[in-house]
């Protein structure tokens, strides 16, 4: 047998230099793992803070910069390139049947980009944090805060070339490197979700980074843009920065519903139910969810002709959404369902999605935004769509494609208890936040009245839980790239031309080209290969 | 079922083409920012806008636009030119010319920028200035063009290096480079082409 990529040159230098779209995933992984870990150890201190109503752990202005750091890398060092970087560039060319992106060179000067503002980031809020938050409002952000606000949004700014580039090799390789014989509509479904994440990456993120090089100039020299106290205005700053940030989210649930549409047939052998419907859905979340952007401003005093627009074109995007639920529902109706920990995590992802992108109605809501805004009821939301969902899935993918990825399996048993210990310690953490918010508890302090402990109790508590829900994936798929049993060509039965390869793949990723089936997802029930 | 034929990076000579069009889809949306931003300026202060729009050197700004215009054809041309045997000789050249303008283009602006600094027109606690309105117009001019100047430096540079490459028959300087590097250049030219009458034209007449 010849070699396979992760053979192909073990110093670190052949790491560092290297082209391979599948090595430049690695590479992203590990990064977005160190990332994630230190994000979460920033909610940790917070949830510990808030299991009492006094502020007996940090100071509130300790608090401030906690809640920022953790927003800050969450968002744009860990959600937004998760699955699209690591997930979507090991496998985009795989699925397409290519040997690698369009531009190698530019994929790991992506890596390079991102790797680099993170630490200019990471350098910031260890030198002594930053307190606006991680939307930077201002006149706050331009004015009056005296923390390392220019350095932060540096990094971020270097961050989102990455992800523009990103978002370019995508596109430009969907469009131009997919096999002969693989039609549009032949494209296995996480394929359509790059393909909506990379347009909004290249389309919404230039427009984050004129912002930061806009905010950064008025701090520096003092000019008016969006400060009052010169003649600018801070609307204008919100309806710039949500035009990117609202996007965002997308970047982070629709390569999720990619990771799904993946999972679900395979575990349920079924034919995905509604391909076509499923595609046009994507793209449609993608398109209206640049026009949706004023619900985050309904209280900020924007026109009330503005806001019902608004109001309106959010709740037209819970239709293509809802579509999607109800697919992946109907993909299980009569399927032969196997509960393995990718399928776990994926059905983990349906109902939670479900209950965040039901609760984001309330919020689009005019009359009702007035109550909960900037309640615990938006951070219980949010938190549904973005850990609940992008998070659940990324593990749900880590889970389905790891055999893909090192050649090996994981403990069945093990990775089945953590996909359910998160499930659990999710819930327990998030939903009492929508009851507080119901009754009232604003986001960003770090006391509260002695009433809400209770619920802030089993909030924290849960946080522990879902701790461990993700300390155990980092535990036994680290074990299992040494130890665990080789897992064969295609330990799911699935399908796809990933699964058509080698595990792990050779560098040029085909010994021999794939077949192109008539269908996408040609799952029959009752396979025999299938009863491993 | 049939079997797929692969596909490689080098079997698509227009790759680089559309990179380079996604690329400049990416760009509008990052000028696009700054024109949100002027248009709200422009509609709050119409007057201070008219009056600071009136302190920009016009005369050098539309010798700045014949330049980049002229520059564009030139570009357009050494591209033609690549694509015909016969005329290739003229590509190197014509690259050059191009990149020669621009750098004019540069150094007229480096002066338009002095001299506006000298008259206190760079905002700040001395901005010259009593109109509302007037300095939030500079800030958005300089930064506006600014940026601008930033990419005709990287276009400047790049045409420079394909009009050297191209000189010396390099391989990497063939044309579909040169038709990415032109693509490129058409855009900065674009950009201005909106910059010069937001800029400079503001209720010009009477």
């Amino acid at each position: 047998m010849t070699t396979s990529y992760l053979d192909d040159g073990l110093t670190i230098r052949s790491w560092l230099t290297t082209t391979d779209h599948k090595r430049i995933a690695i590479l992203y992984a590990i990064a977005i793992t160190c990332f994630f870990f230190v994000g979460g150890a920033a909610a940790t201190i917070i949830r510990l803070e808030l299991a009492t109503p006094q502020g007996d752990l940090v100071s509130h202005d300790a608090y401030n910069k906690l809640f920022t750091a953790h927003g800050v890398i969450m968002v744009w060092l860990f959600l937004i390139p998760s699955i699209p970087s690591v997930l979507g560039n090991f496998l985009l060319p795989l699925m397409i049947g290519a040997k690698d992106l369009a531009f190698p060179r530019l994929n790991l000067m992506s890596w390079y980009l991102y790797v680099a503002g993170g630490l200019v980031t990471l350098e910031a809020l260890f030198l002594g944090g930053v307190d606006t938050g991680w939307t930077f409002y201002t006149p706050y952000s331009t004015m009056f805060s005296n923390t390392y606000v220019v350095l932060t949004l540096t990094g971020v700014f270097i961050t989102g070339f990455s992800s523009i580039l990103t978002g370019l090799n995508f596109i430009v390789t969907i469009h131009t490197l997919r096999a002969r014989a693989m039609g549009w509509f032949k494209l296995p479904l996480f394929v359509w979700g790059m393909y909506a994440t990379s347009l909004i990456l290249v389309l919404a993120t230039p427009v984050l980074a004129i912002t930061v090089l806009l905010l950064i100039a008025e701090r520096l020299f003092q000019i008016g843009i969006f400060d009052p106290a010169f003649g600018g205005d801070p609307l204008l700053f919100q309806h710039l920065f949500w035009f990117y940030s609202h996007p965002a989210v997308y970047v982070m649930i629709l390569p999720a519903m990619g990771v799904v549409s993946e999972i679900i047939p395979c575990f349920a052998r079924r034919p995905i139910f509604g391909y076509r419907s499923m595609a046009y859905a994507i793209m449609t979340i993608a398109s209206v969810g640049f026009l949706v952007w004023g619900h985050h401003m309904f209280v900020s005093g924007q026109s009330l002709t503005a806001s019902m627009v608004f109001s309106l074109l959010s709740f037209i995007v819970a239709i293509p959404s809802a579509i999607k639920v109800f697919n992946w529902t109907a993909t299980l109706y009569k399927g032969s369902i196997r509960f393995d920990a990718p399928m776990l995590y994926a059905l983990g992802f349906v109902g939670l999605f479900t209950i965040g992108g039901l609760t984001g109605l309330f919020l689009a809501s005019l009359a009702l935004d007035v109550h909960l805004t900037d309640t615990y009821f938006v951070v219980a939301h949010f938190h549904y769509i973005m850990v609940g969902g992008a998070v659940m899935a990324y593990f749900a993918g880590l889970h389905f494609w790891w055999p893909k990825v090192t050649g090996r399996l994981y403990p069945e048993v093990w990775s089945r208890i953590a996909a359910v210990i998160a499930f659990i310690g999710f819930n327990l953490t998030f939903f009492p936040q929508f009851l507080l918010g119901i009754e009232g508890m604003p986001r960003r302090y770090h006391t509260y009245p002695p009433q809400f402990q209770v619920l802030n109790l089993f909030s924290s508590a849960g946080a522990g839980v879902l701790a461990i829900g993700y300390l155990m994936p980092l535990v036994y798929l680290t074990w299992s790239i040494r130890h665990g049993a080789r897992a064969g060509d295609n330990p799911w039965a699935a399908k796809g031309f990933e699964w058509q390869t080698r595990s792990p793949p050779p560098t040029d990723n085909f010994d021999t080209p794939p077949t192109v089936p008539d269908i996408v997802y040609d799952y029959v029930a009752d396979e025999p290969e299938f009863a491993r | 079922m049939t079997a797929a034929t692969l596909l490689e990076p080098k079997d698509e000579p227009d790759i680089g083409k559309l990179g380079m069009w996604v690329f400049l889809a990416s760009e509008v949306l990052f000028f696009g920012g700054l024109f949100l931003a002027y248009l709200y300026g422009r509609t709050h202060w119409p007057l201070g806008w008219a009056a600071a729009s009136r302190h920009t050197d016009v005369v050098l700004g539309t010798v700045n636009t014949a330049l980049l215009l002229t520059s564009s054809a030139v570009v357009a041309l050494a591209v033609a030119c690549e694509e015909d045997a016969r005329q290739r000789r003229w590509t190197a050249r014509l690259l050059a010319l191009t990149a020669a303008l621009g750098a004019v283009f540069l150094v007229i602006k480096g002066f338009e920028w002095h001299a506006e600094w000298d008259e206190h027109l760079f905002p700040g606690p001395s901005f010259a200035l009593d109109v509302a309105g007037a300095q939030e117009f500079f800030v958005l001019y300089f930064v506006m063009t600014g940026l601008h100047a930033v990419h005709m430096i990287v276009g400047v540079g790049a045409l420079a290096i394909l009009a050297r490459g191209r000189s010396r028959d390099r391989e990497w300087a063939r044309s579909g480079h040169l038709e990415v590097a032109a693509l490129y250049w058409h855009f900065v030219d674009v950009v201005w082409i909106f910059l010069y009458p937001l800029l400079y034209l503001v209720q010009r007449h009477g």
